[in-house]
């Protein structure tokens, strides 16, 4: 292929990556990853390096955003990126050794668990639940403005719980090189009793924080490639602001159900990918 | 004296989030655009050339030139004015955004006097530093 038929390919699946990102919550990876290497037929390890790059642009882009709102929870956020650099550390460790074959099966397995989480995803209200004891010692309840401006009180539960499947979001996300958004509002949203909106943007801050240590591995590695670095940097950031620009419009419902469907298939093949040793 | 003192820290205090918000639209700006610079340099440099980024297998040697995977070598790279070098640049400065925002953050804190999150932010940073010192 040559550098003029990459560019605008790149350049589009970026767009498409960061305006899908915005809509549905699916981080840069899970798109890109696909794209990469089943659509172009690319080496795995070069898409991961991509798709990180990808990760951090959607995850600052957006929390720029939304950090006037003051929604995130920086105490939370930073507390649990203890337990996602941890497991980075060890995911990029385990990356290191073992075959891209097995990468590429797990790789599939989390996609499937994402769109699942995606397509079902849904924002209930809920009641006042007592905040646990060491939520209180990490100062972890907290407020923010819901959608008529009232301010809503919310205490946090299980922390040790959400700590440890955020270790498992970290380790997954230095092995395959994606945000793991999806683990990462599980841990808070379900295990910890974190308000939907705080949970997710949260997670997004998180989300570029978890990348950017394991992206600092793979660049000394050179999985990162600037010819696929630099169009995907550049459609992302146009994608995710054309996104969050029509979000307010919008009903994602659908578009979630079509993405989730798509994501799905392109999980299947990946593991079939791996399983046959073409990745 | 003091007065004045306490005005200044309170003021950070209100504008922090406000801070933290610009520093990642300018570091997403500074990136892109360094980016793209170095991709119109690049494509100056290597157009019509054919890519190849088809699987290797495990066991041989990968990934991109060793001058494009330290500072340094980028640094080098950007004086002979390579194109690849400078996305790289773009790159590296989309890596740091995240990182410099979690600095920010501890010193808000030691603004605050929470010794707690000062220490858990300098724990988040210390991990951070290990990783890249360790595992290349």
């Amino acid at each position: 292929m040559t550098l003029e038929l990459l560019l605008p390919i790149l350049f589009g699946g970026g767009i498409l990556a960061g305006f899908v990102g915005s809509l549905t919550g699916l981080g840069g990876g899970v798109i890109v990853i696909p794209l990469l290497t089943i659509v172009l037929g690319f080496d795995l390890r070069y898409a991961i390096g991509a798709a990180l790059i990808t990760s951090i642009a959607t995850s600052s882009g957006a929390a720029a955003a939304y950090i006037k709102e003051r929604i995130t929870n920086i105490r939370i956020g930073m507390t649990l990126e203890i337990a996602t650099t941890l497991g980075a550390v060890l995911g990029a460790l385990i990356a290191m050794y073992l075959d891209k074959k097995y990468i590429a099966i797990v790789f599939g397995c989390v996609l499937i668990f994402s769109a699942a989480r995606t397509v079902m995803k849904k924002e209930n209200r809920r009641d006042e639940i007592p905040a646990s004891r060491l939520s209180k010692t990490l100062k972890l309840n907290g407020t923010y403005p819901d959608a008529s401006g009232n301010i809503v009180h919310y205490n946090v539960r299980n922390v040790a719980g959400g700590f440890s499947i955020m270790t498992l979001a970290g380790v997954l996300s230095g092995l395959l090189g994606i945000g793991s958004g999806a683990f990462k509002v599980l841990a808070m949203d379900t295990v910890m009793k974190i308000p939907f909106k705080v949970s997710t943007t949260t997670s997004n801050f998180m989300v570029g924080v978890t990348a950017a240590a394991s992206a600092v591995v793979y660049l000394q590695r050179g999985y990162i490639d600037p010819a696929l670095a630099m169009p995907l940097i550049v459609g992302v950031l146009s994608g995710a602001y054309l996104g969050a620009r029509i979000l307010p419009k919008t009903s994602v419902k659908r578009l979630r159900l079509l993405f989730g469907i798509i994501i799905s298939l392109m999980a299947i093949l990946m593991i079939y990918n791996g399983i046959t040793e073409n990745v | 004296m003091y007065k004045i003192f306490k005005k200044l820290i309170f003021r950070l205090e209100k504008d922090a989030d406000l801070h933290i918000g610009k520093l990642l639209r300018r570091g997403m700006l500074l990136a892109c655009g360094t980016s793209i610079f170095g991709g119109v340099v690049y494509l100056f440099q290597h157009s019509g050339t054919t890519v190849d980024y088809s699987p290797v297998s495990g066991s041989e040697a990968f990934g991109v030139a060793d001058s494009l995977r330290s500072i340094s070598g980028i640094f080098d790279g950007i004086l002979k004015f390579n194109g690849a070098s400078i996305i790289q640049l773009g790159v590296v400065i989309l890596i740091a955004t995240p990182i410099l925002r979690i600095v920010f953050s501890s010193i808000t804190f030691i603004i605050e006097k929470d010794w707690l999150y000062v220490a858990i932010t300098i724990t988040v940073l210390t991990i951070i530093f290990l990783n890249m010192m360790i595992l290349k």
